[in-house]
């Protein structure tokens, strides 16, 4: 009976569909919730920067808000302007939120605990991420609105000068792990929490990070929504559902950003302390713990920095930050390559 | 030297880090929102708030249908009808306040000669329908039977300064 049903969910059709299912279900709905909670946490930080409250009202500590606010947009009226592409309006939305969820296939959240243990992890996380532009740039064109048109191309913009440095920070860790399999490149940080790469890379992760702000368009690079400008940006049009998706896809994003930096440069799924008892608790929890910690960095800068004037956008992303990423990628290989620490070999 | 000082600075974050450091201070701050509607600020004894008719001690209206508060009122939400009444003193048979149209100026409240109409202290009396805003005389004398302690006091601690 028991190797019947071990037969039946290895081999059979059915079987690894529904094992599929249930991988991906457990997946997204805990990204769902956190993205809930991030919501919520987001508006607590920054209240508390600016000596308010926050939500209080809804639950207790107003824990029930982001349930709140979720029904509230579910039960608004999607409205289509009369002039957009029906069609590509309410794609955009969709083609944001997937590839927001998508690219968690190839995420290791702990020890062996990954859906699609790939050997080319990172390129597939990156070329994902660059997919989300598209999401975007269809909203600005079909909204038929200035203001959303004019803040898609602003946020495409942005995004590709972004991921110009990205990619040359993620190609310096490669260089440093020598394999692009996510679970490899954590593996290859084991040890004390200074063994992880954001110490000996801190430019990287520094660039890292501020490039992520640049990618899922936080503060101080929010220029696509800079509501003095463009109202809403690429988001001005949109309401209800569609606004609900965009919405979910952006903060699963800057989860999922926040996933990467902590498997690039935190360990990934290591205890800081290699001994017990940190060993014991799960590795999970240490993932999630650090994907937290950046976040809570990302509710921080919003709360602190003012943002950013388009033109100093553009200077930093490719006057300062390429020139950077990419000298320090030299120097990583030439430092690997005459320190003998070339992986592999 | 102080173009150096002034790259290190920019290249190290410094301002940035700074303002982090600021902001993160800030979050352990007690905060200063007054946490309404379970806690209030205080309102001065001249606040202008909903209108109400008060009574005298003994359960007689005060107005005397003198109208010079009709005629005062810089917004013409005060209508005002008056009989003798049975006992041949002169009283209103109609009271009404457009609350959608007063403006909250007080001037009523000024004109009255026997401080029968009022601005109380009550904000909270929004309204589902625009009909709820029409004030009759039943509502005000309501509302002065309701606040009557708290505009009392409010009078007494004014009184000096008129």
């Amino acid at each position: 009976m028991y190797a019947d049903l071990i037969h039946f969910f290895t081999t059979h059709w059915l079987g690894q569909a529904i094992v599929i299912l249930a991988e991906c279900l457990a997946v997204t709905v805990p990204l769902l919730v956190a993205v809930a909670y991030m919501t919520y946490a987001d508006r607590k930080i920054w209240a508390s920067i600016q000596l308010r409250r926050g939500p209080n009202v809804v639950g207790p500590f107003g824990l029930l808000q982001p349930f709140a606010d979720g029904l509230k947009l579910l039960l608004k009226e999607t409205i289509v302007p009369s002039s957009a592409n029906t069609v590509l309006f309410l794609i955009a939305p969709m083609i944001t939120f997937m590839t927001a969820l998508i690219a968690w296939a190839v995420v290791p959240f702990a020890d062996g605990w990954v859906i699609a243990d790939i050997n080319v992890g990172i390129l597939y996380l990156f070329a994902i991420s660059s997919l989300g532009v598209y999401g975007i740039i269809i909203a600005g064109w079909a909204s038929n609105s200035k203001y959303a048109f004019l803040g898609a191309l602003r946020s495409a913009a942005q995004m590709v000068s972004y991921e110009v440095s990205i990619g040359f920070v993620l190609v310096t860790v490669l260089l440093c792990v020598g394999s692009l399999n996510l679970s490899k490149i954590v593996l290859a940080q084991t040890g004390w929490f200074w063994n992880w790469y954001w110490l000996p890379l801190l430019p990287m992760f520094v660039i890292f990070f501020i490039s992520a702000l640049a990618e899922t368009n936080r503060t101080p690079f929010d220029l696509p929504m800079s509501e003095a400008e463009l109202v809403q940006g690429f988001q001005t049009e949109y309401s209800s559902m569609p606004f609900a998706l965009f919405f979910l896809g952006e903060y699963a994003n800057m989860i999922l950003l926040s996933a990467m930096g902590s498997i690039l440069f935190l360990g990934g799924w290591m205890s800081p302390i290699p001994y017990a008892p940190f060993t014991y608790v799960p590795g999970v929890v240490w993932f999630a713990l650090k994907i937290a910690m950046l976040l809570f960095v990302f509710s921080w800068t919003k709360g602190t920095l003012p943002r950013y004037r388009y033109d100093q956008l553009m200077r930093l992303g490719w006057k300062v930050f390429l020139p950077i990423s990419l000298g320090w990628l030299v120097l990583t290989a030439a430092v690997l390559q005459f320190g003998g620490w070339v992986p592999g070999k | 030297m102080a173009s150096l000082d002034r790259t290190a600075r920019t290249f190290l974050l410094a301002e940035v880090i700074s303002g982090f450091v600021l902001t993160l201070k800030y979050m352990f701050k007690p905060k200063v929102t007054v946490n309404y509607p379970y806690e209030r600020s205080p309102l001065s004894p001249r606040f202008r708030g909903e209108h109400a008719l008060r009574r005298y001690p003994n359960g007689e209206e005060r107005c005397i249908a003198c109208k010079l508060c009709e005629a005062v009122c810089p917004a013409l939400a005060i209508t005002i009808e008056a009989e003798p009444r049975e006992d041949g003193s002169r009283r209103t048979t109609r009271y009404d306040i457009d609350m959608t149209k007063c403006i909250y100026c007080g001037f009523c409240q000024e004109a009255c000669p026997v401080d029968a109409i009022v601005e109380g202290p009550n904000t909270e009396f929004t309204t589902e329908t625009r009909e709820e805003l029409l004030y009759s005389k039943e509502k005000l004398l309501a509302n002065g039977d309701r606040w009557e302690g708290t505009i009392a006091q409010n009078l007494r601690a004014d009184a000096p300064y008129r």
